[in-house]
């Protein structure tokens, strides 16, 4: 794209890719495994921009229209 | 063993079980752990450091210790304490700094809505999915079945109502009536004159466009009377139209410009009545696919432009993302289209997930209908989930269910008892709808409640 990037799209919210010890504190967090996380893939347009990993974990701060804001976290998948 | 003592006091102090088998994995005693700093702690056994302060606080010289005392006694500190979401926290803010409230009364205030959100709070075990698909279903029961609209003022298409909203569901590749609305830059949005010439750019034209195509079976020709006018509204000069056609050359024929008459003389190279009609399809074509493009981009067929909250915005009817974002002139952080395939495509799944919440309140709201947003945020979520947009139905959500009798239960029923019981499925019965079929409690509300007894100080190895 033309000057800035994907990211700065309206309908894109922040995209973080988490250090390896959030990503633990957030799976102590849920009690959840990586697997169990919502997805999202290697080829994803907004992956590919952060330079994610498969396997890493991205942290997304949506702007909720009734919480204000709203944390999700998706993990990355081979595809 | 020295082991299960760490734990047994550290349970007894009042942390979590994990975390303390956790520190007692770690070789640590209590003695040890005293002498640790939060950090410290957090680094050896890999916890968050809020957990880590958690343990030591609850371990530390003075054991039964309160809550370490409140530092900050500001409104805003208070409010960013509470366990409420941040629209909350806002709101707080903004009501109670205009209001002169004693500390006391603050306090109570905060106190009273961190409890009322914790009462409204949806509870665990409750079924959501049945409560979004009635909350959808049954304003989806009043909306008209075929409405075909105008987008606002501007005569473009668009469908609307019930028919849009089974498509977005559907996660159909491409909506049935596509539409991008293409804000500009600061340079194009207040200038007229740039805006249309932005829209021309954008506009697929096509050799029927400019001029008249008449075959000629006699001669064995088809010309193309180019109208000059059309030639200059769309920016196009004769030489850039004859040489267009003339690359493209995917037919057999020859081509000659008649600049005296304003036109453009195509004959095939073979004698052939079906070549040359032939010949003719492909000249008049306006399909993405077969046609010939002159200018503008692929599967924009009309831009309309209009005049709104001060600015020029351009609406098209046909959408591509991707192209119109890469156009000089173009606000690539506030175009938009209606095909939530392409919008997974360019911007990733994240902006489906927006894109689909915000087709699907806008679709509702149009016919006037009020659905709460949560709904479609839980439908927009399980679409999502999984990277990629599925659809609700047996192809997607409804098809990936682990139960077989639930999938049965929904559409072709055949299919999966017969793959069932070829392949030997087994049914674990966890989900509502395999329960009810077999007549057991469902695993809702108190049906999901089980007692579960854990002796108290014994740890099972």
């Amino acid at each position: 794209m033309k000057g800035g990037t994907l990211l700065d799209h309206e309908l894109v919210p922040k995209h973080e890719v988490l250090t390896e010890e959030e990503e633990k504190a957030v799976l102590r967090k849920y009690k959840v495994s990586k697997r169990q996380l919502p997805k999202i893939k290697y080829s994803d347009p907004i992956a590919r921009e952060i330079g994610a990993e498969v396997g890493q974990i991205i942290k997304i701060t949506r702007d909720s229209k009734t919480a204000g804001k709203s944390i999700a976290y998706r993990v990355v998948i081979d595809q | 063993m020295a082991k299960h003592d760490t734990i047994r006091a550290l349970v007894k102090r009042g942390v979590s079980e994990e975390l303390a088998e956790r520190v007692a994995d770690a070789g640590l005693t209590l003695g040890a752990l005293k002498a640790l700093t939060p950090s410290e702690l957090a680094e050896r056994i890999s916890i968050s450091a809020e957990e880590a302060e958690e343990i030591l606080a609850l371990v530390g010289s003075k054991p039964k210790r309160e809550v370490t005392p409140e530092e900050d006694t500001s409104l805003e500190a208070k409010v960013a304490r509470l366990k409420v979401p941040q629209s909350v926290k806002d709101e707080l803010i903004a009501k109670l700094s205009k209001l002169d409230l004693s500390k006391r009364q603050i306090d109570k205030v905060l106190k009273r809505v961190e409890e009322e959100y914790e009462r409204v709070r949806i509870d665990p075990c409750e079924a959501v999915g049945i409560v979004a698909a009635q909350s959808i279903g049954e304003p989806g029961t009043q909306m008209t079945m075929r409405t075909f609209h105008y987008a606002g003022v501007a005569e473009i298409y668009v469908t609307l109502g019930l028919p849009r909203i089974i498509e977005i569901v559907d996660a159909r590749k491409t909506p049935s009536t596509p539409m991008m609305v293409i804000k500009l830059d600061e340079e194009h949005r207040h200038d007229k004159q740039k805006a249309h010439a932005l829209a021309t750019k954008i506009e697929a034209t096509y050799p029927s466009h400019l001029g008249d195509i008449i075959t000629l079976p006699d001669e064995m020709m088809i010309r193309i009377d180019v109208d000059d006018r059309a030639l200059e509204r769309r920016g196009i000069s004769m030489e850039d139209l004859f040489q267009k056609i003339q690359d493209h050359g995917k037919f057999n024929a020859d081509l000659e410009l008649d600049e005296e008459n304003r036109s453009i003389i195509i004959r095939p190279k073979e004698y052939s009545y079906r070549e040359l009609l032939q010949l003719r399809e492909r000249l008049t074509s306006t399909n993405p696919s077969s046609g010939i493009l002159i200018s503008g981009i692929k599967g924009i067929t009309r831009v309309v432009i209009r005049h709104e909250d001060g600015e020029y915005t351009l609406y098209t009817e046909g959408s591509a993302l991707k192209e119109v974002l890469e156009l000089d002139g173009v606000d690539a952080t506030r175009t938009t289209t209606n095909n939530i395939n392409e919008i997974e495509n360019v911007l990733g799944i994240e902006a489906a997930r927006n894109a689909i919440i915000t087709e699907m309140v806008n679709t509702l709201s149009e016919q006037g209908l009020n659905v709460d947003i949560r709904h479609l945020m839980l439908v927009a979520d399980m679409m999502t989930v999984d990277g990629e947009v599925k659809q609700i139905g047996r192809h997607g959500v409804a098809g990936e269910k682990a139960s077989v009798l639930s999938r049965a239960a929904f559409e072709v029923t055949v299919n999966h008892l017969l793959d069932a019981s070829l392949y030997g499925y087994v049914d674990e019965l966890r989900g509502v709808t395999e329960n009810v079929i077999v007549g057991q409690p469902i695993r809702l509300g108190t049906g999901d409640v089980e007692l579960v007894a854990k002796p108290y100080g014994k740890v099972v190895e």
